[in-house]
């Protein structure tokens, strides 16, 4: 006799027969590569952040108050009064950080293992979507506490659309509600930041699964498995996502949250760099701070603004470092994928573009002030040294795409042959 | 159903003009929920002109008031400093306030009604952040022939005394100039200029 669970399940699927075919092809018979290695951890890890996000953010909103008379209040009684309060608060501020370190090396990660190519370009084009919904989501959730650097922030930031000819300063008003950021802005971001933009990345998220699932998943050698099969048409570099990659996501996310506590007990602000010291000041906008840095994992963007002492070319340039990202699978005209295989001038130059995004990410976060009398001497023009190393740098960041177009589309690129099956194959 | 004898073209012009009908009652529709985040009644209204009490304003001095949550600077300007403006005309990106940055009436010279008094909106043309009033002719880290005017912290930008832009900054145009007007000697409103209604 079967059991009450075997009898559930029956029920279930004589209603919904397509359901277990579904949690067949996404996970028991989902084949993915054999030799996925450390890079791979962190699409997984984004998963478990966005669960982290969500939760966390529900029960944040349960005591938080929006309006600008409110806000900063409510989070410090969150901090101080809510039991547990500064835990679920330190879960969410740095799970934002945790979020974009992760999408940084899984984007990396495509970036390094030709992801983006054929037939992935859709998965790379959600994956980016998703980036730039992750932006708006932590943007806006950093102006909710309404401390001095949120009001500063938002205001810097949503100056920007003022860059915009003709409609510019009527879309800054729009945007803000009142001439200033006021309670009506906070407001109406606390709405996008709680329903709107989740309920986005959360499509988004299913959709980038689903695309990736049609195609299958690329690997560190880039050869597609589904071209090696065996007598039963399963793919013989593969193995099944569940049990197997389970697991091994499991063993990641072990060390993960290892880290994770460590940040959230010990460094919730992690030295100003998750929590800047000026959002534990109440939001006044007669008083600007020191510095209007906004938080690590927009400096490299910001940094793009700043090296650029013309506003709107300033703006255009930040939104074209974004924008490009998005053309990579068609820059690329390469037909190798990975870059165990890939010609040196790649090699170099993926790794000049991500040094310059991390010395991009130290410009914006004002390293540079720091730095530059270190090297040249107290009395060394910060600014102007600055500006032209930052120019120099933008030559790197934007050559980098053109770098990829020519070197791939007149082949010039010296490709090594790429192995029939996974180099670790049995 | 038998496809025979359909009128493909009857069709299509039934599914284009169903679409169009349609799309601009989703226009229509979205207008309500866009308009809803202008600004409201009570922000508008919380952005009427304010006035301004000068009396006390010495020469060289700065008073600041709040208007539509921003700092509107007035300076009592001495004549030394009005006459360090044309000094500095060859280093600004707009001497002659030929950009829309202020009402017809304080395009000129001093950028303002009155030539002592200067009235701008003390929010940098970059990227919003409020700069500093530095008001001493001498010698700043900065500048070396610095003339007086405003310097912000954030990105470094510099204006002169009279709220104009210097070039090689990242801000790309003076300060802005709001609408004002004199009520008589003692007193400054802001928001609205002469023989404008309130």
């Amino acid at each position: 006799m079967a059991n009450v669970f075997t009898r559930i399940g029956d029920w279930v699927n004589e209603r919904a027969p397509g359901m277990m075919p579904a949690y067949r092809k996404h996970m028991t018979e989902y084949y993915a590569p054999k030799n996925f290695n450390f890079w791979y951890y962190f699409g997984s890890l984004a998963l478990l952040v966005l669960v982290n996000q969500i939760v966390t953010g529900i029960f944040l909103t349960m005591f938080y108050k929006p309006g600008a008379a409110t806000a900063f209040d409510s989070v410090e009684y969150i901090m101080r009064d809510v039991d547990w309060g500064w835990l679920i608060r330190y879960m969410h501020s740095t799970g934002a950080s945790m979020f974009f370190l992760v999408v940084y090396l899984h984007m990396f990660r495509g970036l390094m293992y030709g992801s983006y190519k054929k037939p992935r370009e859709l998965v790379w084009l959600l994956g980016m979507l998703i980036f730039l919904a992750l932006m708006a989501e932590g943007f806006m959730g950093y102006v909710l506490p309404w401390g001095n650097m949120s009001f500063w922030g938002a205001k810097v930031i949503i100056s920007l659309f003022g860059a915009i000819p003709w409609i510019g300063d009527t879309l800054v008003q729009w945007i803000m509600g009142d001439y200033n950021p006021a309670d009506a802005t906070l407001n109406r971001f606390f709405a996008l930041h709680v329903i709107a933009l989740p309920l986005v990345l959360l499509l988004l998220v299913v959709l980038h699964i689903a695309a990736l699932h049609e195609v299958g998943s690329n690997n560190p050698d880039g050869v597609e498995i589904k071209k090696k099969k065996d007598a039963s048409g399963i793919p013989l570099d593969g193995i099944r996502f569940h049990p197997y990659y389970t697991v091994k996501d499991l063993f990641g996310v072990g060390f993960f949250l290892v880290l994770c506590a460590f940040i959230i007990f010990f460094q919730p602000t992690l030295g100003g760099w998750f929590l800047e010291p000026d959002n534990f000041i109440p939001a006044n906008s007669l008083v600007t701070p020191a510095e209007i840095k906004p938080v690590w994992y927009f400096t490299p963007f910001y940094a793009i603004l700043r090296v650029i002492p013309s506003k709107g070319l300033g703006v255009l340039a930040m939104f074209a470092s974004i924008i490009l990202l998005f053309l990579v699978p068609w820059l690329d005209r390469g037909a190798v994928k990975s870059i165990r295989y890939r010609g040196l001038g790649y090699k170099v130059a993926l790794g000049l573009f991500a040094v310059t995004f991390l010395l991009f990410g130290a410009i914006g976060a004002g390293k540079s002030a720091e730095w530059i009398p270190a090297i040249f001497g107290a009395n060394a023009d910060v600014s102007g040294i600055e500006m032209h190393f930052g120019w120099f740098l933008l030559v790197i960041y934007f050559g980098f795409f053109a770098f990829l177009y020519v070197y791939t589309a007149f082949g010039y690129e010296k490709t090594k042959p790429v192995p029939e099956r996974v180099t670790t194959h049995a | 159903m038998a496809n025979e004898g359909v009128d493909y073209g009857r069709r299509r012009f039934l599914t284009a003009t169903t679409a169009v009908v349609g799309g601009a009652g989703v226009v229509a529709a979205a207008i309500p929920f866009i308009k809803s985040w202008e600004p409201s009644a009570r922000a508008k209204n919380a952005g009427a002109p304010v006035l301004a009490d000068i009396s006390k304003v010495e020469a060289g001095q700065r008073l600041s008031v709040l208007w539509r949550g921003q700092p509107v600077w007035i300076v009592n300007r001495t004549p030394a400093l009005l006459a360090t403006l044309p000094q500095v005309d060859s280093r600004l990106r707009d001497p002659k306030s030929e950009m829309d940055q202020q009402p017809k009436y304080a395009q000129n010279e001093t950028r303002s009604i009155k030539p002592e008094w200067l009235v701008v909106v003390g929010i940098c043309t970059h990227l919003g952040c409020s700069p500093e009033f530095v008001p001493e002719i001498k010698p700043e880290p900065f500048d070396p022939e610095w003339k007086g005017g405003f310097f912000c912290p954030c990105h470094k930008s510099r204006y002169d005394i009279a709220g104009r832009v210097f070039q090689g900054v990242p801000a790309p145009m003076n300060l802005v100039v709001p609408p004002y007007q004199f009520v008589n000697d003692k007193q400054i409103l802001i928001g609205v200029g002469p023989g404008e209604k309130a």
